[in-house]
């Protein structure tokens, strides 16, 4: 028994010294960051990670960060979260939006732990949710696919049935018919964010059904690889991706999170942090066009005016008028979509064929 | 209707290659008596292996033979714990598969969102053209013809060759095996290791040629599904090849039917090879007698020599 007892008090006493010497090390404000998938996808998990290395350039004397990939999108994330809340990270980025749930739980049992949570739209008095106006990106893609498009079909790629990943189609189909009134979409739904293995099969399922531009609403560049191979013209998602496709890729939407990263980083810092819904868009920079490539003078010239009439605000992706699939109009001639319909966008437009999963 | 048909016949062989090499591979090993349930832990090393190989030389085909030599290694490691130090098989067999997983998750890391020049189709007909027939027999990459010989080879192996029958007679009763002369452990250790150098190259496919770039558990369950195979196939090899192609034409036609528009839940459709695979697997195992008729008597079983 008394050996027994010594051991006891040894491992106390390790115990308390190993948490004397955390908590004296802990001078830098910890940053916490959980994502989907991997930095290397080239594509979503990339563009979150590149706004964390900004953090770490411009506040790095202030501030370290870490990140936790792959975390799938369930029970595990209230684990991964909590476990980022318990070992003294004072904010925690939650980048998808199945993390909706388990942050609101983890947010609760640490009320004094901030928490952004990407593309969401729960909040909470220590949850803020922040999204980018991607259909905007959407819009510019469509118009080009619908100049460069020579069999009329699109090949779309698409995860979710969730509003945005709507929204992205309809901003697409929306862009793409002000050049080819008659331009159809294909969509198949991979229910992933990232599984290039599916990706790719569903990319050459769509080539053989005769789309020659593929676009997708997926991480990673599998699918853009796919088409590469067959000579096929594919956006990039959220990343530039060119340097896979260097010949077929036309362009990307780039996620520029780390303007709003350090933005909200600072408030930590100096106290002003507040929740609130951040839904920035070309406007503001947070989504930004790769270069036009791989298409001809003119196509490229439209596709620059595009961009710069939704950067300026004089071209709203949702100007009216829309009419939803049977037919009836959701916006006025004149009048554009406002954020309410688009946070929860539920239907498909006039001019897409197919139904939309529940 | 045909220009249809071409693409998804081919995309659905190479869909099903990787389950032709892991399965041929697995039911070698288990007509020997070995049950080794590590084959997805091994597709992964072959795939993480294979494509950093293919990273650093800059020719896939060298990635292909580092990691069909890195699949052989891992089933190495099964074999010498389960046939030398007599462990139970089915628990060794898991434990390879969560190794192989972390293994490969850890070595791979550096390599997430590299790209290599991939393993290309020998014949590649002028795209204006269209799909032809003779695209559908000629323009495959090499792996699908390659899994096809090696299927054929086995199937003649097993049932015609001299030691065909000798590692039958091992996979049925190990006993007289040995009584007889033959030695039992080292014909099991051949065919393990068999069994990993398929799944190997099983799995180096996947990441040269199917999706060229390595990706966290990117075989996605098809080392299970190749076991299942296996099992579905009675243990005969001509099946093995009806089954994978079921199996990854189901995968190919759920794609299609949505891009069509058929109007059918994505994720029923997500889940129809699955599916599939278990009312193959309830109808065969219906009729228990042809069951135990087909499966090696010794499966699964340690061997400790009596004499």
């Amino acid at each position: 028994m008394k050996s027994l007892n010594r051991v006891a008090i040894a491992l106390l006493a390790a115990l308390l010294s190993f948490g004397a010497s955390t908590s004296a090390s802990a001078d830098k404000t910890k940053v916490g960051f959980i994502y989907i998938g991997p930095p290397g996808d080239h594509g979503w998990t990339y563009a979150h990670d590149q706004a964390r290395l900004e953090i770490e350039k411009e506040l790095g004397d202030q501030v370290e960060t870490t990140f936790v990939e792959g975390v799938p999108e369930g029970p595990d994330a209230e684990r991964a979260i909590a476990k980022l809340a318990q070992t003294g990270h004072k904010l925690i980025f939650t980048t998808s939006f199945g993390y909706m749930e388990p942050t609101l739980k983890v947010a609760k049992r640490f009320p004094d732990v901030k928490f952004e949570h990407a593309t969401g739209y729960k909040r909470a008095d220590n949850v803020s949710t922040y999204s980018a106006r991607f259909y905007e990106g959407r819009y510019v893609q469509g118009v080009i696919a619908g100049k460069v498009s020579k069999s009329g079909v699109i090949g779309y790629i698409a995860s979710f049935p969730i509003p945005e990943v709507v929204r992205g189609i309809n901003a697409f189909m929306l862009g793409a018919h002000t050049q080819n009134p008659n331009i159809k979409v294909k969509v198949v739904w991979v229910y992933s964010w990232y599984d290039p293995g599916k990706e790719a099969d569903a990319a050459k399922v769509l080539m053989d059904q005769g789309a020659d531009i593929i676009t997708q609403h997926t991480d990673s560049t599998a699918a853009l690889q796919a088409a590469a191979d067959r000579g096929i013209h594919a956006f990039g998602q959220a990343s530039d991706m060119i340097q896979f496709a260097p010949k077929t890729q036309l362009t990307a939407i780039i996620d520029a999170w780390g303007p709003y990263y350090v933005a909200r980083t600072k408030a930590l810092l100096d106290g002003s942090w507040k929740s609130q819904d951040t839904w920035d868009g070309m406007g503001e920079g947070m989504v930004v066009m790769a270069p036009f490539t791989n298409m001809d003078g003119d196509v490229a010239a439209l596709a620059q005016k595009t961009y710069d009439d939704l950067r300026t605000g004089k071209l709203h992706a949702f100007s009216g008028p829309i009419n939803d699939q049977s037919g009836k109009q959701v916006v006025a001639a004149g009048a554009v979509a406002d954020d309410g319909m688009l946070a929860g966008m539920n239907f498909y437009i006039e001019g897409i064929d197919g139904e939309l999963p529940k | 209707m045909l220009d249809l048909i071409i693409p998804s016949v081919m995309t659905m062989m190479t869909a099903a290659t990787p389950l032709i090499f892991a399965a041929t591979g697995e039911l070698v090993c288990e007509k020997s008596g070995v049950l080794n349930l590590g084959v997805e832990g091994m597709m992964l090393i072959g795939a993480v292996f294979g494509f950093i190989g293919a990273t650093v030389t800059g020719d896939p085909y060298m990635g292909l033979i580092v990691g069909a030599f890195s699949g052989i290694m891992a089933s190495l490691i099964f074999a010498i714990l389960t046939l030398l130090l007599v462990s139970n098989q089915v628990a060794t067999g898991l434990a390879l598969t969560i190794f192989g997983t972390g293994l490969s998750a850890l070595v791979g890391a550096n390599y997430v969102g590299e790209t290599i020049d991939r393993i290309r189709p020998l014949y590649v007909p002028n795209s204006a053209d269209g799909p032809s027939v003779a695209q559908l027999f000629f323009g495959h990459d090499p792996m699908v013809y390659l899994g096809l010989l090696v299927l054929l080879a086995c199937a003649g192996f097993l049932s015609r060759s001299r030691w065909g029958m000798i590692l039958r007679a091992v996979g049925d009763s190990d006993q007289s095996a040995h009584a007889i002369g033959y030695p039992v452990i080292q014909i099991r250790f051949a065919a393990v290791a068999f069994g990993g150098l398929m799944a190997g190259i099983g799995g180096a496919y996947l990441s040269l040629a199917y999706t060229p770039l390595w990706a966290e558990n990117m075989s996605a369950g098809r080392g299970w599904i190749a076991l299942a195979l296996v099992v579905f196939a009675s243990w005969r090899p001509i099946r093995v090849l009806f089954g994978a192609i079921l199996f990854g034409g189901i995968t190919i036609v759920q794609l299609n039917a949505q891009a069509i528009g058929l109007g059918i839940p994505g994720a029923i459709m997500s889940m129809l090879p699955y599916v599939a695979t278990i009312l193959v697997l309830v109808l065969i195992s219906s009729n228990a007698m042809r069951v135990r008729l087909n499966a090696p008597a010794c499966l699964g079983q340690p061997f400790r020599p009596e004499r």
